[in-house]
């Protein structure tokens, strides 16, 4: 079971180009809102047309602009999870899976039975889709569209809809049932953490373009774009040139810095997230930076201090610092610090191209 | 007293609106899913609404006429139109479709297209998609434009006196009947069919307002956990 895409579609203010094979696995597409990945999705499922480009599923052909092969929604056999589950309102729990069955009544019955019972939705069956929680119309929808036996399933950020306490418990269900399934699946959010709970390989979409398929822990430890740098909760960025084997020169910040790894030739940007960030009370070394405090938020579990490179006055460019809230206390406890010297260390710099 | 035009008006208003219930419907699902000219057909359909019903009737003439192409073949089989029963149908039926047409279609418009969508990647052909998703979801939106046209049809004057003329017993309805009655100054019939007219139209109205406050009472309930 596989999935092949390599698709162009014109969107208004950009184009989408997205290429990539999927296994029995479950990909996810991270981009930020309005890149393209909703999208991608849809043109595979036959809802919206590509301008060109060639969709196979499982050997079969859905879309081909060259032979000019565009099957119907109805042929694909694909199986769409809606951010709003999409289900009929005016049809019970059991008619809504019933829906997508094809054969007999006698079949169609004991399917709706046993996919009735396997998402635990056991006594709602004669119930309407108003009348259930969020979490049983999240069950209903992928009962329905496992009953309806598709070669792949994808799901259009489903749990990004719900409250955070909510979401939780949802995504532990999905998850659940998602495990009985054997084929392909691809999972589109702009949510970092679910994607990478939820999926082992990612690609990310930034502005229509698919950057880059990652295995997830290679992806988080080491992003090499700026887009998929900030999709995995990357806060700090500077414009950066190389200039030499291990060092390089950060524009937005005004400093150089030296890099444990060695610096690509290409380098576009630099990248240091804000919990690595330590501050330096010892003598001069390398990779610091003398800053002043702009602001400081109050965040749930840690601070977030704003400051700005006090190297030349003409740097704006704020820089993000995470701090455990004790610490914090303990560097104020005689007032705000004129001054702050932070350190970037060498190892944790992100290299971005 | 004749009571031959209520019997022909109703039966003309009521088969006008069969006829204009499914138009109107393929119609309006026919062009919500055009990608292309659609402003325009949608004018075209819409033009009887707001034309004035002696230019529909002018129209319907010449395309129905003896010498058009359409009643030249209809004559093979001894068949004319113009100043038949079937021309009351026809008249009113026209000048009923726009409002079929453009409730409906509004009807239509209000459904979360995901769900049509959903239906599709669940392999529901498009006439199942069209009875069992769209219509029942649209199913106030319809019925209210069925009664509009029911209520148009039975009104109708202009085309109707254009295509079928005014015949007593044949083509004579209502509405046609009281242009009569005054012409004649037969004052008391004109009171009498204007009320029968008034009285029909009002109840129907009435009829529909209490139907569609039911249905939003229903709907609310059934949101309730």
């Amino acid at each position: 079971m596989s999935i092949y895409v390599d698709i162009k579609k014109s969107m208004g203010a950009f184009s989408l180009s997205a290429e990539f094979e999927a296994g029995n696995e479950i990909m996810g597409l991270l981009g930020s809102s309005g890149c393209g990945k909703s999208m991608t999705l849809k043109c595979i499922a036959g809802i919206m047309t590509p301008d060109e480009g060639r969709i196979v599923l499982n050997g079969r052909v859905l879309f081909d602009s060259d032979k000019n092969i565009n099957l119907m929604p109805q042929e694909r056999k694909t199986g769409y999870l809606f951010q709003n589950y999409a289900l009929f309102p005016h049809m019970t729990v059991a008619e809504n899976i019933a829906v997508g069955i094809h054969g007999s009544k006698e079949a169609k019955k004991e399917l709706v039975r046993e996919k009735i019972s396997s998402f635990y939705l056991s006594g709602l069956e004669s119930r309407y889709p108003a009348q259930i929680s969020g979490g049983q119309q999240q069950r209903v929808a992928l009962a329905r569209i496992f009953a309806s036996e598709p070669d792949i399933i994808m799901l259009d950020e489903p749990f990004s809809a719900l409250d955070s306490h909510l979401k939780w418990q949802i995504e532990l269900e999905t998850v659940k049932a998602l495990e009985k399934y054997t084929g392909t699946i691809l999972f589109v959010s702009h949510n970092r953490d679910e994607v990478y709970r939820l999926c082992k390989r990612i690609a990310v979409i930034e502005h229509g373009h698919m950057e880059s398929i990652h295995d997830k822990s290679e992806m988080f430890a080491s992003p090499n774009t700026l887009a998929a740098s900030k999709l995995t909760g990357c806060k700090n960025h500077s414009k950066a040139k190389k200039i030499g084997e291990h060092e390089l020169y950060a524009i937005d910040w005004d400093c150089s810095l030296k890099s444990e790894a060695v610096v690509p030739d290409d380098l576009k940007y630099v990248g240091i997230r804000a919990h690595y960030l330590v501050m330096n009370v010892g003598e001069n070394i390398e990779n610091q930076l003398k800053c002043r405090v702009e602001r400081v938020i109050d965040d749930t579990f840690s601070m977030m201090v704003l400051v700005t490179s006090n190297n030349s006055p003409n740097v704006k460019e704020e820089i993000v610092w995470q701090i455990d809230k004790e610490l914090w206390q303990e560097i104020c406890r005689n007032g705000l610090p004129e001054e702050l010297s932070l350190i970037m260390p060498a190892d944790k710099l992100l290299l971005l191209r | 007293m004749d009571l031959a035009p209520l019997f022909i008006s109703i039966k003309t208003a009521l088969l006008a609106t069969v006829i204009t219930f499914f138009l109107g419907l393929y119609a309006a699902f026919w062009v919500i899913k055009l990608e292309r000219w659609q402003g325009l057909i949608d004018g075209l359909f819409t033009l009887p609404l707001v034309l004035p019903p002696t230019v529909v009737g002018f129209f319907l003439l010449i395309v129905l006429g003896k010498n058009s192409f359409i009643g030249k073949f209809l004559n093979q089989f001894d068949v004319s139109i113009v100043f038949s029963w079937e021309a009351t149908v026809i008249a009113s039926t026209v000048v009923a479709f726009p409002l079929m047409y453009r409730t409906a279609r509004g009807a239509f418009e209000q459904i979360d297209y995901n769900l049509i969508s959903a239906a599709r990647t669940l392999g529901m052909s498009e006439r199942k998609i069209f009875w069992r998703i769209i219509l029942p979801l649209s199913w106030s939106g319809v019925a209210a434009g069925t009664i509009l046209a029911f209520a148009r049809a039975l009104g109708e004057f202009g085309a109707t006196i254009m295509l079928a003329g005014n015949i007593p017993g044949k083509t004579q309805t209502m509405a046609t009947a009281i242009y009569s009655t005054v012409q004649a100054g037969k004052r008391d019939d004109a009171y009498l069919w204007s009320g029968i007219i008034i009285v029909i139209s009002f109840v129907v109205m009435i009829l529909m307002n209490y139907w569609s406050k039911a249905q939003k009472k229903a709907k609310t309930t059934s949101n309730e956990r």
